[in-house]
């Protein structure tokens, strides 16, 4: 796979998933279930700078999200 | 003060010492008067009370929860703040905190002091947190727009960049070290930069399950409380002998020389008891005085700093110093509150740290791979045992990690670690024993 088809997967999950704006890296990883985390970090990092995903902080724990998605200044229902 | 009546924050005045609110008040004033050009709103102080004084009424915080994160390309640094009653307390609509990487040991210029307060009182809300308990520098309250404003300023008129928040390797933060300070172990306060700098994609792009925090500690004596307070404590100690000087240890029993530094002087003590106050309060027991000589039995020391606090004049650690490694300490959320594990009884701390560098990253892998969303490392560790921390650092077991011998019977063997492995000849077998 290339760079260009990992993102539109990455946008495609997040997508699909119903009522939930905001994940966990770790969700990220589920996705490239065979790459090492570091790599996958790597690309999401690239998407935040290059605006399609955004990062969201209660001070402690920080999610990511399609840039623009749900709730900016609230939290949503964790669900793990 | 004419906004906001705040009559149960004024009850926090009352009594003999410094109040936060009277601080703020101070600082509400000053912004009343003032003829700076103000980016932030005037009232942002004054609703801040009103908003507390709320808080105080209705016994429910009226912030939301989280929200934005940082300024371009940073994933931590900003903490979002949105208040729930932007009608009536319009001046703290968005008050985000902001933390600055703060100067390892925590040295500053008098100019640059002006400088921030300068910043922050045009761009932000003028109140400040010196220091927070991570270590960083805390800017209380500006709104949306001022973030990238002030950070431009920070990073380009003060050369200060933002710390560590969220899910982020945290500021790292370390003791005053050898700066000032003779018990120091190691150089505390280069490595504390130089991991700073190494380790700048981690700080500032959260990647991991939770947070991380490293501090250094110079000495046991703990002055960063490394071993209470991050998920990697780097603890100064040393492996030769205790230094003695036995003429001034004497002159300590004459009472030449004040104990504990003269910290004891405000009320009369009684004479300096060297057998009572160091002797019997040395916890492996390893010390004797008969008199005219001191004793140490350096092989049973812990390394606990007691007899050195006591005496620094006759004592000094010894010579061939470094540090020990110990992971796993949290604040409780999930299990209760943990100190950090002794890993690596002693390492020599030497620029450019490639041992501890390398067994960062092996923790970092595992943690990253293993670890649970906001799982810290101790509680991984908990979790899969310290026989697996062992293992994913590469390192033996040593008597020197246990507090005492096991009382749990069992032995977990590994295939790898028995003599031809699980399978066994059936027959060979049926030779010693029938069925
Ligand atoms: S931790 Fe030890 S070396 Fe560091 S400042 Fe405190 S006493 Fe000194
Ligand atoms: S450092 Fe602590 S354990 Fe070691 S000799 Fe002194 S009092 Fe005893």
């Amino acid at each position: 796979m290339g760079p260009e088809e990992d993102r539109q997967l990455i946008v495609d999950t997040l997508k699909k998933k119903k009522g939930k704006t905001k994940f966990y890296l770790k969700d990220f990883n589920k996705i490239f279930p065979d790459r090492k985390p570091r790599e996958v970090k790597k690309l999401v990092n690239k998407m935040v700078t290059e605006g399609t995903l955004e990062y969201w902080s209660s001070g402690s724990t920080t999610l990511i999200g399609l840039k623009g998605a749900g709730k900016q200044h609230d939290t949503e229902e964790e669900d793990e | 003060m004419t906004r906001h009546k705040t009559p149960l924050l004024d009850e926090l005045e009352k009594g003999n010492w410094p109040s936060f609110v009277s601080d703020m008040k101070q600082e509400a004033e000053a912004r009343e008067k003032t003829d700076v050009d103000l980016q932030t709103p005037k009232e942002c102080v004054e609703d801040l009370l009103g908003l507390l004084e709320l808080t105080y009424v209705d016994k429910v915080v009226h912030w939301k929860h989280g929200g934005i994160v940082g300024v371009f390309g940073y994933g931590g640094g900003v903490i979002g703040r949105y208040c729930d009653q932007p009608e009536e307390f319009p001046g703290v609509r968005d008050f985000h905190t902001m933390r600055v990487n703060q100067p390892s040991s925590k040295f500053y210029s008098s100019e640059y002091l002006r400088q921030i307060c300068e910043l922050w009182e045009r761009r932000g809300s003028g109140l400040t947190n010196m220091h927070g308990s991570t270590g960083d520098i805390i800017l209380l309250g500006t709104t949306t727009p001022q973030l990238e404003e002030v950070f431009w300023e920070l990073t380009h008129n003060l050369d200060q960049d933002l710390g560590g928040s969220g899910s982020n390797l945290r500021t790292p933060s370390c003791c005053i070290g050898k700066a000032r300070c003779e018990f120091a172990c190691y150089d505390t306060q280069a490595i504390c930069t130089a991991f700073t700098m190494e380790y700048q994609d981690e700080l500032h792009r959260p990647a991991f399950p939770y947070k991380f925090k490293f501090k250094f500690d110079g000495c046991p004596n703990g002055c960063v409380a490394a071993i209470a307070r991050a998920d990697m404590s780097i603890i100064g100690t040393w492996r030769d002998d205790i230094r003695i000087d036995q003429e001034a240890v004497k002159a300590y029993v004459g009472g030449e020389i004040k104990p504990n530094g003269g910290a004891h002087s405000g009320r009369d003590w009684g004479g300096f008891d060297i057998q009572k106050e160091v002797i019997d309060l040395c916890p492996t027991e390893c010390m004797s005085w008969d008199g005219k000589k001191l004793g140490i039995y350096n092989k049973e020391c812990n390394r606990c700093m007691h007899c050195i606090n006591v005496m620094p004049r006759a004592l000094r650690i010894g010579e061939d110093t470094g540090a020990s490694i110990l992971f796993g300490a949290k604040a409780p959320i999930l299990e209760g509150a943990q100190m950090s594990t002794l890993t690596v009884p002693f390492m020599k701390i030497e620029e450019p740290y490639e041992e501890l560098k390398d067994l960062v990253e092996k923790v970092w892998d595992y943690w990253s791979e293993e670890g649970k969303n906001r799982e810290r490392l101790g509680e991984l560790i908990q979790r899969e045992g310290f026989q697996k921390f062992l293992e994913v650092c590469e390192l033996d077991a040593d008597p020197r990690m246990i507090q005492e011998p096991r009382s749990n019977p069992y032995i977990f063997w590994k295939e790898e670690d028995v003599p031809g492995g699980w399978d066994r000849d059936i027959n060979e077998y049926r030779k010693k024993h029938q069925k």
